[in-house]
């Protein structure tokens, strides 16, 4: 192999990083989160969980910051189960955010379609049902460039659906209802990305995919995992037309629709060249008479220090424009109020 | 015949938890060409943490208790995918010898079959996916083969041959599970850093055997 420079990240001992951030989180943040007692990977909104409300766990693993732990806070989720760097959870730190976010009326886990999420988040459900405390799973798919359904991925996206989930939680919906909405979100949810540099653990500090200097990966995931194909570098305007022509038609929408959408960064591109793809994106919205209620741009699912960027469209309707304004408040995010 | 009690097992973990300290970055560097590249980091984070627990252990475990104990171990470290999957596998193969202070070659054998069956149940995973279970599995036939009057040496030898040339063969796989499934034909040409990674479990488990065999 060659020995390629390794990649500058300012680090202590690279095991600690995760432990080290969460630490520098809580005391940022001590009026929205609070680390469990029986876990120290299970962070809790402080406001969050009440009795006879149904709990919101969100997690996976980390190196997504603001994600999962950002959207933790009242009237979003209740808790987040924290893993190691793009590694999911197990069970315990799981296990401990469910009991945290116990009103009494269920959990929903809710995190993106991964294998090793889905295996951890199980075997949590499998020992919580002992404890008489039922969590159900809603996995996120908003990744439309894998074509097979079942196997696509949950990515930026999570941002709208587990706002959506957070909203009927924090209103007080039945279980049955919080899990209808979480679905529907889900399937409202629409994401394309492009990575133009890959991204370094802290571990290992090498790029974990390789591209040449005029290549991007179209379609890829938030984990420095290639894409679903390789393709030429090429202007913003043309690769955000490819990732609009594909969540289009995949969303098929009608004249008079109204979308939220995430213009996200992926860690490495600067807010300038998020903009600039804001900006075809909103002329390209307008040719097809799609309206925009709201939008964010920005680090809000990010792969690290990749360079790259997604964009989604949140389908909006009544019931879930109504859920995507409802107030909260989390250490990272904060809508109304 | 040799028998194998708990600081056996004790010792045999810590001989995984050395060989995957030195293919760590050989590991990663796999999963980076069709995975996320933290394939070694989280083998290692997993049996590092095995090592520290069982150095820990009194003399007199079982070795169904040092198999359940690593099992506990590896999945609070480490999470993830593999994090599931060895945890299951190492919980079959303390039950497939529980109660006994020592074990033979046919408990070794069902002790593989074991971890193969627990990976493939938790995992819902069949062999030709491009998985670890392409190593498993076959590894899992071959030292039941072995097993009727079998030695140590020869179960886990005969397990290790077969793991790794199920590895191997990876490499000419279409992934059909985890995340290498959405590269289609990319992932063509490459082994499996799963596989790769269990065959070289099952060949430190038969070089362990070695040195214990009659």
């Amino acid at each position: 192999m060659n020995p390629a420079p390794k990649v500058k990240k300012l680090l202590n001992d690279p095991d600690n990083a995760v432990d080290e951030m969460l630490e520098g989180i809580l005391l940022a943040h001590p009026d929205h989160l609070v680390m469990s007692d029986e876990h120290n990977r299970a962070i809790i909104a402080k406001h969050g969980p009440r009795p006879g409300k149904v709990g919101l766990v969100i997690g996976g693993g980390s190196g997504h910051e603001p994600t999962f732990v950002g959207f933790v806070g009242r009237g979003l989720a209740d808790a987040a189960a924290i893993g190691n760097v793009f590694a999911s959870p197990p069970p315990d730190p799981a296990i401990a955010c469910a009991k945290a976010a116990s009103g009494g009326e269920g959990v929903l886990f809710m995190y993106g379609n991964y294998a090793g999420d889905v295996m951890n988040f199980d075997m949590a459900t499998e020992l919580l049902a002992m404890d008489d405390i039922e969590a159900r799973t809603v996995l996120t798919t908003d990744d439309v460039a894998v074509e097979n359904l079942e196997r696509r991925r949950g990515v930026a996206g999570n941002f709208f659906i587990f706002k959506a989930a957070g909203a009927a939680c924090d209103k007080m919906l039945s279980f049955d209802e919080c899990e209808r909405i979480a679905r529907k979100a889900n399937a409202h949810t629409f994401t394309m990305g492009v990575g133009l540099t890959a991204c370094s653990l802290p571990q290992t500090r090498v790029p974990s995919f390789e591209l040449g200097p005029e290549e991007m990966e179209i379609g890829l995931g938030i984990h420095g995992e290639p894409g679903v194909r390789k393709g030429p570098l090429d202007t913003a305007d043309a690769v955000t037309d490819e990732i609009v022509d594909t969540i289009l038609a995949e969303m098929d929408p009608e004249p008079g629709e109204k979308v939220a959408v995430l213009v996200n960064s992926l860690g490495a591109t600067p807010l300038m060249e998020l903009y600039i793809v804001n900006r075809r994106l909103n002329q390209r919205l307008k040719d097809r008479d799609i309206s925009v209620h709201a939008s964010w741009v920005g680090p809000y699912c990010t792969s690290l220090d990749m360079s790259g960027m997604s964009i989604t469209l949140h389908r909006l309707d009544g019931e879930l424009t109504g859920l995507l304004d409802h107030p909260c408040d989390c250490a990272m995010f904060r809508v109304g109020q | 015949m040799a028998t194998l009690n708990g600081a056996d097992f004790v010792a045999l973990f810590h001989a995984i938890a050395q060989m995957i300290e030195r293919e760590k970055d050989h590991l990663s560097a796999l999963d980076g060409v069709i995975g996320d590249g933290d394939h070694g980091v989280t083998m290692s984070i997993g049996f590092q943490a095995v090592d520290k627990a069982l150095a820990d252990e009194a003399p007199d475990r079982t070795p169904a208790d040092i198999c359940m104990l690593a099992a506990k171990t590896f999945l609070n470290a480490v999470g993830a995918s593999v994090g599931p999957l060895y945890a299951t596998a190492l919980m079959r193969a303390g039950a497939a010898v529980k109660g006994k202070s020592d074990v033979g070659p046919e408990d070794v054998a069902d002790m593989i079959a074991a971890m193969a069956a627990g990976i493939e149940h938790r995992g819902k995973a069949e062999p030709g996916q491009k998985t670890m279970v392409d190593a498993w599995h076959p590894a899992a036939e071959a030292a039941l083969g072995a097993k009727a009057g079998g030695s140590l040496k020869d179960i886990t030898a005969a397990a290790a041959d077969a793991g790794r040339a199920g590895a191997e063969a990876t490499a000419s796989l279409v992934a059909g599970k985890g995340r290498s499934a959405n590269l289609g034909d990319r992932a063509v040409g490459h082994i499996d850093p799963g596989a790769a990674s269990a065959a070289m479990i099952l060949d430190t488990i038969a070089q362990w055997a070695s040195e214990r065999a009659d």
